[in-house]
């Protein structure tokens, strides 16, 4: 690639999918340390699936996944959940956890289950708490929280675990516009002030111009372009991906590509 | 322990634990004291020191309140861990055909050895049984991708070809299906103490896994994503809660016969009081199950004197009108 970052994750020749369906094949790209990189693609281009083979939830049907020099697939489990995370679209929680307990949870990948919670694990769920705004909740059953709320207490559990990277699928999904803000404005800070890497599946292409460092876009069963937010959000680009003829003009506050769907391109 | 305030979450766990404790030791007075001769509780006493009531309180009477107080105890646990593992509150180790197989198996055992064999063929049989069960249903599961729906219709339709093939034998040998069908339905009727001495180191044996299982219950909650995300393997986390489920439930099916039931009511009936962290349901799970099947049976010996109803039956009597309560009960909340 064209980027001169340093990467301690990298897919090399990864094909995805399920026996009978290949969704991606002939994946290589590499996560800039400490940058916010965003996916982008339509729906079923198969972002989801490339990042969940990133977070070693699903195994490539060919090719490997390296972090730090190792292949992801050979390593165990916990060796690689003390440097990535991975939140789910969706995720379920046993029932009436409160918000404190998830993050316990967080810390498995550094104590094991049975061996009790040392200062550095209690410290490091405090400082999930509070870096998430969860202080006052942390008491809380889960289902008693908002979508905001609930999502940035699986923020904290992701961050518990502490790992430098973080993996997000469609962390804004279901929320409203200010706590889809509220929740990038967190990733941001994470990054901006921890250094930790991220990256996250979105569907809204102004916020990933906004808040990314770095955009994979993935179409036609494959990477379709990697860059700048700056450099890649091209009409072209948006015409390709996502079938939408779209107008792009820089943002009149950031000065970040702001794209502005005008049609869908109808049977390309 | 740390000055800590006590959370409204023990205190609760606490006077459940306190109010079934009591309830059972009244079950069990009361099942050492009532029956076919009424006794009291200072000939008991005398009865257990080796007296003049040695042979009623000891060959008979003592033998299945312990019985069915251990028994239900590990129902009721081994139905908590698999409803963790499946994450699925119809999970029951009857459900999922887990005390089917093991029923085939002590089925399969009584018929092709000697009726003197027995003692050891039949709790082979249900061993041998119940492991196969599971080792199907994960192996199976598997290959389906290890989820929890997968596991669970497994399970069930492995449940059913148990059930039938059961059928079959039965209908095959007439002679001997009257017999199994009181063991069918579970009974602790003709325990000794031999069978529980039996079932207690059994239960021992498989002690170090049930604290290992505890320890992980929580755990099982989370999605199989989020488990991979922490470093936990989903698939041997769900299929060692299940062979522990299986374990435990092998070992009092051999006992009593299969009381599917209580797997299901137990679980239900303690998360409803304590909530679902592991380390206040297991044990409530296990108290109340010791309960049911100790009331069951101190029931089903006295309602229809001299003859006897099996304690599965009354378990299930009496337990599927409380489930269908507590469910209105909680839904009740929900609204």
């Amino acid at each position: 690639m064209t980027d001169t970052a340093s990467s301690r994750l990298s897919a090399h020749h990864l094909a995805l999918g399920y026996p009978a369906v290949r969704v991606l094949e002939g994946i290589d790209i590499s996560i800039p340390d400490g940058m916010i990189t965003a996916l982008i693609g339509a729906n079923g281009s198969g972002k989801s699936t490339l990042l969940k083979a990133l977070g070693r939830i699903m195994q490539p049907l060919c090719g490997s996944v390296m972090l730090d020099g190792k292949m992801i697939a050979t390593m165990p489990g916990r060796a690689v959940a003390q440097v990535l995370a991975l939140l789910p679209q969706n995720p379920v929680s046993p029932e009436g956890l409160t918000v404190r307990q998830l993050c316990r949870f967080g810390r498995h990948p550094h104590r094991g289950l049975l061996s009790r919670m040392t200062e550095v694990d209690e410290a490091a769920i405090e400082g999930a708490l509070a870096a998430t705004g969860l202080m006052a909740l942390a008491e809380r059953p889960i289902e008693r929280l908002s979508g905001g709320q609930r999502q940035r207490a699986w923020i904290a559990m992701a961050l518990a675990q502490e790992p430098p990277i973080l993996l997000l699928d469609e962390p804004t999904t279901f929320l409203d516009i200010a706590h889809q803000l509220e929740i990038l404005e967190l990733l941001r800070e994470l990054n901006e002030t921890r250094g930790r890497t991220i990256v996250m599946v979105v569907h809204d292409l102004n916020q990933a111009a906004q808040y990314a460092d770095h955009i994979i876009a993935v179409a036609e069963g494959g990477i379709y372009a990697t860059g700048r937010p700056a450099d890649l959000l091209k009409p072209d680009l948006i015409r390709s991906v996502f079938g939408v003829d779209a107008m792009v003009i820089p943002h009149p506050v950031t000065g970040t590509p702001l794209c502005l769907p005008l049609s869908a391109c109808g049977a390309r | 322990m740390t000055a800590k305030l006590m959370s409204p979450e023990s205190l609760r766990a606490i006077s459940v634990f306190t109010l079934v404790i009591a309830l059972i030791l009244v079950t069990a007075i009361l099942g050492l004291t009532l029956g076919a001769v009424t006794l009291s509780v200072d000939q008991i006493l005398d009865g257990l020191a080796g007296g003049k009531n040695s042979f009623i309180v000891m060959q008979y009477r003592a033998p299945r309140v312990v019985m069915s107080l251990l028994a239900g105890a590990s129902f009721g646990i081994a139905g908590t861990l698999l409803q963790g593992a499946l994450r699925n509150p119809l999970a029951s180790p009857d459900v999922i055909g887990i005390t089917k197989c093991a029923g085939l198996g002590a089925f399969l055992a009584a018929l092709a050895t000697p009726p003197a064999w027995a003692i050891w063929a039949i709790p082979i049989g249900v061993m041998s049984g119940a492991l196969a069960g599971a080792m199907i249903l994960l192996a199976i599961g598997r290959s389906l991708g290890g989820g929890v729906v997968s596991l669970a219709l497994v399970g069930v339709a492995l449940g059913m070809l148990a059930h039938a093939l059961m059928q079959y034998v039965m209908v095959l040998f007439p002679t001997r299906a009257d017999q199994s069908m009181v063991w069918l339905a579970g009974s602790v009727y003709g325990t000794t103490m031999a069978d529980v001495i039996v079932l207690v180191f059994w239960l021992l044996a498989c002690l170090p896994f049930l604290l290992i299982a505890a320890v992980h219950l929580d755990a099982s909650g989370f999605g199989d994503d989020t488990l991979k995300s922490l470093g936990l393997s989903p698939g041997r986390l769900r299929g060692g809660l299940v062979l522990v489920s299986v374990l435990l439930c092998a070992g009092s099916v051999a006992a009593v016969g299969s009381m599917g039931f209580l797997g299901l009511l137990a679980p239900h009936a303690a998360r409803l009081l304590v909530g679902s962290r592991a380390r206040f349901l297991l044990p409530t799970s296990a108290l109340i199950g010791a309960l049911t099947l100790s009331l069951a049976d101190l029931i089903g010996r006295l309602v229809a004197l001299p003859n006897e109803i099996p304690a599965g039956i009354v378990a299930a009597v009496i337990g599927g009108p409380y489930l269908i309560f507590l469910l209105i009960k909680e839904a009740g909340y929900r609204d």
